[in-house]
């Protein structure tokens, strides 16, 4: 396991292209494009003002990087450094900026969500998409990209509606059996979505591509219902995580309530949540199933500290994780069923079936990892903390193969 | 003189008041009637005897005595003291031989009397016994009663007070589930509320979006643009195309297209599996067949069981599976019959895989001392195994041994005893019977026995009452004829007193009992001659006995009698045998029955003659 070098980042910002080739990071108001392998830089933009978001278009040739502060969007092209491309969403302000699956058109929210503006890079036309709903995820595309669905709301009514990315055209209309609709997910075959109700109810709904319900759910009145949900790479389940700190998977082809897999009460150091704030620290906050969906792993935002791995073909707990300090981040391998933990410290923790291992990253100063995220391919890692970021590359002789004694510190200090 | 007669008069009065509860006495149990027969008559006649022994016989009145004797034993039927006279003129000659015969027959019947009464008493004690092992099981019982009756009450107090509680729980529940009720209610309310006031929020808000939305979007906010070096090609580098009907058209083509794909992409998922699946199950059911049909050829052979039927469907379907998957059907046609004959195949391997397991669980049992090595781990099992299998054996003989116990407790009869014991040996048994019959027999016979017995006891108490009572009467008549003899009476008593000192002790223990036992017969007896009496014994310690002084004089004068009371006392003799002897010798006055019967008629008789003559 070999580290890069510490390089200087700012908000966190740091991103893989979707081609795997090129690492974006930002420093402050500039914008620095490396090269994966070499680290090399190879572009550097300045923007107008401190960066907070960017992201990657699709076929990897642009970015954009908001500035919601100022209300403004502003595109840099990988292969014409002298193009630019700024958009000024004025008095309306802005709150969300996202690349279509495209690459080619850009959908800025506007403050209040009064509505979302679809700017095309390609020809002069904006398009506008009135009543979008302000929830915890109102957008979302198919992984074929070729539709997006959109959570709105009308005459205190939730509705869902689906467009095709290519023409923008309005496919499906139709309301939601919600009461305030809290999010909605395609699923990764782009034929099912996913509607989650507000976490005042516990109710989950399927819808099918062309607006049929498919099925419903609700577990329990008089609760708090979802926190997360996630599905499985292959569409077969749908994994569900409530306040009270269970998760559901769901099989979506049947349409039934597998099971459900709780928290069982291991002596694990657990918080009390804060009964009169919103928001309590509470219920499953994070899911994420292995891209061989094999595993699910969830953290039980009142057990901070613990990662509970799940096998989905037992429907058992797998493995228990349990960190020294609350786990801030967790993300599998995309290759391999191999989850990477962060912990807010020097160490960076990889799971896989065949044992544990944490690494503790290199360097003078503490390095505290606050996030992280992998490469394409699984073999590169990049770690984030509050100022800086490093890549951590794994070698693939080693592969997913890790010692068996778990929590072995095998931390090699290669600069 | 005089005052004799009036002295006397309550001693008569209360002779007969005896006689008159005696009589009423008749009704209770001959053993009772018996005892207090012959507890009241021996002492007063003992006294009487006594007080006409102190004063009935001196130098001067030898004749009358004498006379007055004959009289006597001649009424109880015992041949005249005197000889035949030859004639009438000539002074009546005293046989000494028909005195000696006389008093040998008196000290015999005074001795059988003893025995009865010995035997009595001792009926009495234990009677007496049983009475108070009555009492206190019934004060035992009583009280178990009472302490059972007690704890039912407390019992019931519980269980008032359970129920009460109950009752109250019951209350509460209810209390809390309308609080509950209440509470849903209340949280519904809020709900509507809280929904309600969200709506008008809502809507409020939604206002206020349209006319900032109005506001901000229709002046012409110069701001609002986008700047753009130039406009890059499409990612597909095709040109847009302008939104029609036809695009709209295309574009649900396309989501259907998608929609099919992905059914079609199940369905292709969905028959892979299923073939895979059906590849299992034959493959599944030729193992099934291979497997079960050469083990099951011998049962079929034995016998056309059930099981030899289903097999040859088994055949049949498997037959027909092979045809079905040659052509490759799909398993809609021919699933009831595939899911049946492996429903059928799996039941039979199902049961022959249990009888297997019989087989070798019985294998292994049989095998387990053929092994030579017994792995340590089943060793250890195997013993644990029998150490709780010895503890529960232990704990079931234990309870047994208290059933046992508590059976044996409640039946105390010899009959359950002996039966008990059957159970260990057959030919003790046998001798147990055997015995058993004897015993019963000898039983019967001493019932018998006895029950005479206590006739003639009865009969003989009625008959010394009436003699007593004729004694009494001829002993007025004595005294009124005497004169003075009071000077005699001292030298009489000592001469008794010596003869009583000599006497054996087990008489004197006997006698001294019913005396302690019954003073007012005493009382009852002695008024006859209570004033010169007292006088008469100063130093006499306990001669006031008749019986003794009369025992003593027995053993000077028959032998007879002596050589049967050391058989008696044998403390070893068993007590069958002695009681065998006593009845025999009770019994002998029963054979006299009729001459006695006879003399008490002409007694009774004579006396009720007597009574009219005063």
């Amino acid at each position: 396991m070999n580290f890069s070098e510490v390089f200087k980042l700012s908000s966190l910002l740091c991103k893989f292209s979707p081609d795997g080739k090129y690492l974006a990071s930002c420093v402050q108001y500039r914008l620095v494009v490396r090269d994966v392998n070499t680290l090399q830089i190879l572009q550097l933009y300045t923007c107008l003002d401190q960066i907070q978001h960017i992201e990657w278009s699709a076929d990897s040739l642009f970015i954009l990087c908001a500035l919601y502060k100022r209300g403004l969007v502003q595109v840099w092209s990988l292969e014409q450094p002298e193009w630019h491309c700024r958009i000024d969403e004025g008095s309306a302000g802005l709150v969300a900026s996202c690349w279509s699956p495209d690459g080619r058109h850009i959908l800025n929210t506007t403050e209040f969500h009064l509505r979302i503006t679809v700017w095309s890079l390609c020809t002069k036309s904006v398009s506008y998409i009135k009543y979008p709903k302000a929830c915890q995820q109102g957008m979302t595309f198919t992984r074929d990209g070729h539709y997006m669905a959109l959570a709105e709301r009308r005459d205190c009514k939730d509705y869902v509606s689906i467009f095709v990315c290519s023409d923008w055209q309005l496919l499906r209309h139709f309301d939601t059996d919600t009461q305030d609709l809290a999010g909605i997910e395609w699923a990764p075959n782009g034929c099912v979505l996913a509607v989650w109700d507000t976490c005042l109810e516990y109710k989950v709904l399927l819808y099918s591509l062309d607006g049929r319900p498919l099925s419903a759910y609700s577990a329990y009145e008089w609760s708090l219902g979802i926190k997360s949900v996630a599905w499985s790479p292959s569409s077969q389940f749908l994994a569900v995580g409530s306040y009270d700190g269970k998760s559901h998977p769901f099989l979506p082809s049947a349409l039934s309530r597998r099971d459900e897999i709780a928290s069982v009460p291991v002596a694990l150091q657990t918080l009390k949540p804060v009964a009169d704030r919103a928001n309590p620290k509470i219920g499953i906050g994070a899911l994420a199933f292995s891209p061989d969906n094999y595993f699910l792993a969830t953290r039980n935002d009142n057990i901070p500290n613990a990662v509970w791995i799940w096998d989905i073909q037992k429907l058992r707990l797998f493995v228990v994780l349990e960190q020294l300090s609350p786990v801030r981040s967790f993300q599998w391998d995309p290759q391999r069923p191999r989850l990477a933990i962060c912990t807010g410290g020097s160490k960076v923790y990889l799971w896989s079936p065949a044992g544990c291992v944490s690494v503790q990253v290199p360097g003078e100063g503490d390095f505290q990892v606050l996030s992280l995220c992998w490469h394409l391919n699984g073999d590169s890692l990049a770690l984030l903390s509050k100022d800086h970021f490093c890549l951590c590359f794994l070698e693939t002789e080693e592969g997913s193969v890790q010692p068996p004694d778990s929590w072995a510190t095998t931390g090699r200090t290669c600069a | 003189m005089g005052d004799w007669m009036t002295v006397t008069d309550p001693g008569l009065s209360s002779e007969s008041k005896n006689i008159s509860q005696y009589t009423s006495e008749t009704k209770m149990s001959p053993s009772s009637l018996y005892s207090q027969q012959v507890l009241c008559s021996s002492i007063p006649l003992s006294k009487n005897v006594h007080s006409f022994f102190s004063a009935f016989c001196t130098e001067q009145n030898i004749e009358q005595s004498i006379s007055y004797l004959d009289q006597e034993l001649t009424t109880f039927g015992f041949p005249s003291l005197y000889e035949e006279s030859k004639g009438k003129e000539t002074k009546r000659e005293l046989n000494i031989v028909a005195v000696l015969n006389c008093m040998n027959e008196l000290l015999v019947l005074q001795r059988k009397n003893l025995l009865a009464q010995e035997n009595v008493e001792t009926q009495n004690l234990k009677l007496g016994s049983d009475m108070d092992h009555l009492q206190s099981c019934y004060a035992k019982l009583k009280e178990q009663l009472e302490t059972s009756r007690r704890e039912m009450i407390g019992l019931q107090e519980r269980d008032r007070q359970l129920q009460c509680k109950n009752r109250n729980l019951h209350q509460l529940l209810k209390n809390e589930k309308d609080e509950v009720q209440k509470l849903q209610n209340i949280i519904a309310s809020r709900a509507t509320q809280y929904n309600h006031d969200m709506k008008r929020k809502e809507r409020e808000y939604n206002k206020l979006k349209e006319r900032l939305h109005q506001l901000v979007m229709n002046k012409k906010d110069k701001k609002i643009a986008m700047e753009v070096l130039n406009y890059v090609g499409r990612a597909d580098g095709k040109r847009g195309s302008w939104r029609t009907g036809k695009t709209e058209a295309r574009n649900e083509d396309e989501m259907y297209k998608i929609l099919l794909n992905d059914y079609e992409y199940r369905q292709k998922q969905i028959l892979m599996e299923n073939a895979e699946l059906k590849k299992v199950l034959q493959q599944m059911k030729k193992e099934m067949i291979s497997l079960l049909s050469p083990q099951k050829q011998k049962p079929r052979e034995r016998a056309d069981d059930s099981t030899g039927t289903v097999l040859s469907d088994v055949d049949e379907d498997a037959g027909e599976l092979s045809r079905e998957s040659m052509w490759d059907l799909s398993c809609e046609t021919v699933r009831e019959q595939l899911t049946n004959s492996i429903r059928k195949q799996w039941r039979i391997l199902k049961s022959h895989v249990e009888k297997l397991d019989n087989q070798v669980s019985k294998v292994h049992l049989e095998g387990f001392n053929d092994e030579d090595v017994i792995s340590r781990q089943d060793h250890e099992q195997e013993t644990e195994k029998l150490e709780l299998e010895i503890q529960q054996c232990k704990e079931m003989i234990k309870t047994q041994q208290q059933l046992l116990q508590q059976q044996l407790a409640t039946t105390c009869d010899d009959d359950t005893t002996s039966l008990l014991r059957d159970c260990y040996l057959l030919e003790e048994k046998e001798r147990l019977k055997e015995e058993w019959s004897l015993f019963k027999e000898q039983k019967k016979n001493f019932e018998k026995e006895r029950r005479n017995f206590t006739e003639a006891a009865i009969r003989l108490g009625l008959e010394r009452k009436a003699f007593e009572e004729e004694r009494a009467s001829w002993l007025k008549q004595q005294f009124l004829n005497m004169t003075t003899f009071d000077h005699q009476n001292s030298e009489n008593v000592k001469l008794f007193s010596a003869f009583s000192g000599s006497s054996e002790q087990d008489n004197l223990t006997v006698h001294s009992r019913p005396r302690q036992k019954k003073p007012h017969s005493v009382s009852s007896g002695s008024p006859v001659c209570t004033s010169t009496l007292t006088k008469s014994l100063p130093a006499s310690p306990c001669t006031s006995d008749f019986c003794p002084t009369r025992s003593c004089v027995s053993e000077h004068s028959s032998i007879s009698v002596l050589n049967i009371t050391p058989e008696e006392t044998k403390p070893n003799q068993v007590g069958r045998e002695c009681t065998n002897q006593k009845w025999s010798m009770a019994s002998r006055p029963g054979s006299r029955e009729g001459c006695y019967s006879g003399c008490s008629l002409t007694y009774t008789n004579s006396h009720l003659e007597k009574d009219d003559l005063p």
